[in-house]
């Protein structure tokens, strides 16, 4: 008769720090990641192009989420410092520089860009801090639209596509399995920052500076490194964004931005990698899913699309404010109910 | 005084805020390996004393110093190189972290690795997570917190967070532990398991231990030595019979015939 364990036991303390603990863990996210690599053979160019978006969102509400919802830094920013990254990496690319190394320089651009931009940190918090980084947002924003001579300013900057020894990512298909790879390790990235030393300190200065800076924490030094690393990430999600689309200009980069990801880690959950994912995922689709509700009303009641697309934005709003009401911990928390109920099924108690 | 030598030394220290003094050239030491205790009535001046050690506050003057380094000017973060941790009056805990985390960041100078090794994950940091882990779990063990190792700080009962305070501080090893009233609020059996603990930290661990605490029973059973703030004066200093029936220490607890306004 062999006996099967009804739950997780561990041996070694290395074990239970690991990312996937468990055999089903490990093939579920096997399982995701063909699926994910498939994907782009089984849907038309457009869904790639949403696919593509959607990863490249990820990375920016991953790495805000490590600055707000982690460090408690809040940063109305956040959409320039992923402009900086954009416009730094696809200088650098025309530049004639490599795209690995233009995609790393954009993302060090603005790491210390963003670097500067945290230093009232020291003294500001919260809602003060929140208005100085909105002043980071509208400096970027007209340094992007008046350095014309590196920024092309309102007319725009184009980039090539990026290319690898050699090899041209230039379809939807191509480009999705590079972006794949950058957000992986990204994401991957933020999530060892968040189990070990570092991560717990900038939770520490969110839940507590005081007591963080009497274990221990240089608060200032800790700050600065919560808003390095979250711009770094913030510039290589820019870079991905500036070879992917292929031509940038100032408006892309503007508030709306900041606000969308700022949407992004409230919806998702505030201080979750997973979280941050989910939320991601569900702005960018949003408008997707708007429009294909107004497409598939059109055959009923053709007068009701002229309503409904002005209302975009108001559904936005709507859906923000609807989660703050009803799951102020995000999509990070229903997804953990979830599993919980499926792990108890069907014996829920 | 024993004779043994001081871990902590204070020297005429004084702390004004805009004209109001809260300490004024308060001079006292913890002895190597003692309980030490500061009491005295509401806003004499305890927490002050406590914040000036730990480095929130800056003495207006005078100097504090701990096995003969000098602390004053040192900033808080980099005092637990020293080997100094605290606890705080009102509840300080990361509540977003789990009991376990707690502990850990309560580490965090203990760990050596930097932001490029978090983000890998790989060698060092692994090794040093796993084995720093080892001594904190001895700290839970001994504080009797393992059924909450995982749970979120901020959902425990408010006597298991005073515990998770104390286990934070303790986790960094320091030589001298500063506790802020750490038996405010609790019940009695809270309070006598608290005072065990702190006795155990003290016999078996040679942690030196400075107590802020308003619950005189406590504070005369346990302490080797007492120091009574008064109006950020030190008022008397001894052993606890002494200082217990000092009258100047009597007659600030409980006011004299003469009113409020006598020469204090």
């Amino acid at each position: 008769m062999s006996m099967h364990k009804c739950g997780l036991f561990y041996t070694t303390y290395a074990a239970e720090d690991g990312l996937f603990r468990s055999r089903f863990q490990k093939l579920c996210l096997g399982l995701f990641l063909a699926a994910m690599l498939a994907l782009p053979q089984l849907v038309d160019s457009y869904a790639v192009s949403i696919l593509n978006l959607i990863l490249i969102a990820v990375i920016g509400a991953v790495s805000l989420n490590l600055l707000t919802g982690m460090c408690g830094q809040m940063s109305l920013g956040h959409g320039a410092f992923v402009g900086v990254g954009a416009y730094g990496a696809a200088i650098l690319s025309n530049a004639g520089a490599p795209f690995v190394a233009a995609l790393l320089g954009g993302g060090a651009i603005s790491a210390m860009v963003g670097m500067v931009f945290g230093i009232p940190s020291l003294r500001l918090k919260g809602i003060y801090l929140a208005i100085s980084t909105l002043a980071a947002q509208l400096i970027l924003e007209y340094v992007f639209l008046h350095a014309s001579s590196l920024t092309g300013g309102a007319n725009g900057l184009p980039v090539d596509p990026p290319q690898i020894l050699g090899f041209a990512f230039d379809t939807d298909a191509r480009i999705f399995y590079l972006i794949l790879a950058v957000t992986a390790l990204c994401v991957l990235a933020v999530t060892n920052v968040s189990r070990t030393r570092h991560g717990r300190a900038f939770v520490a200065i969110r839940d507590y500076h005081q007591s963080a800076e009497n274990v221990g924490v240089n608060l200032f030094a800790y700050k600065l490194q919560a808003f390095g690393l979250s711009s770094f990430l913030a510039g290589v999600a820019g870079g991905l964004w500036s070879h992917y689309t292929m031509y940038i200009t100032p408006e892309q980069f503007s508030m709306g931005l900041s606000i969308s990801y700022l949407a992004m880690i409230i919806i998702g959950g505030m201080g979750s990698v997973i979280g941050s994912i989910f939320g991601a995922a569900f702005i960018t689709l949003l408008p997707e899913m708007l429009n294909l509700l107004i497409s598939s009303l059109g055959g009923i009641a053709p007068d009701l699309s002229a309503v409904i697309v002005p209302m975009k934005e108001g559904v936005f709003g709507l859906m923000l404010v609807l989660f703050l009401i009803f799951e102020p911990e995000g999509l990070a928390r229903k997804w953990r109910l979830t599993k919980a109920y499926w792990k108890l099924y069907p014996f829920a108690y | 005084m024993n004779g043994s030598s001081p871990l902590l030394d204070v020297q005429e220290v004084s702390l004004t805020f805009k004209n109001v003094a809260a300490l004024s050239r308060v001079t006292c030491r913890v002895d190597k390996g003692s309980i030490t205790s500061l009491i005295g009535p509401n806003g004499a001046g305890k927490t002050s004393m406590l914040n000036c050690i730990s480095g929130r506050y800056t003495p207006t003057k005078g100097k504090i110093s701990m096995d003969g380094r000098e602390l004053t000017g040192v900033p808080a973060h980099k005092r637990t190189g020293f080997g100094l941790a605290r606890t705080f009056q009102n509840i300080a805990l990361f509540r977003g972290l789990s009991v376990l985390d707690n502990l850990m960041v309560g580490r965090h100078s203990r760990l050596g690795y930097g932001l490029l090794a978090s983000i890998l994950y790989l060698g060092k940091a692994r090794r040093e997570e796993t084995r720093h882990r080892r001594r904190v779990e001895e700290i839970i063990d001994f504080l009797n917190l393992s059924p909450y190792r995982h749970t979120i700080a901020g959902h425990l009962p408010y006597g298991v967070q005073k515990k998770v305070e104390l286990g934070r501080a303790l986790a960094a090893e320091p030589q001298l532990l500063l506790l802020d009233e750490p038996m405010a609020g609790m019940n009695l059996e809270e309070t006598e398991d608290m005072a065990r603990s702190i006795l155990d930290i003290n016999e078996e661990w040679g942690v030196t231990v400075f107590l802020v605490e308003h619950d005189m029973g406590v504070v005369m059973d346990i302490s080797d030595h007492v120091i009574v703030l008064d109006f950020g004066r030190v008022l008397a200093s001894g052993t606890p019979q002494a200082v217990q029936t000092n009258p100047k220490v009597v007659s600030a607890y409980l006011g004299d015939e003469d009113g409020l306004y006598k020469g204090r």
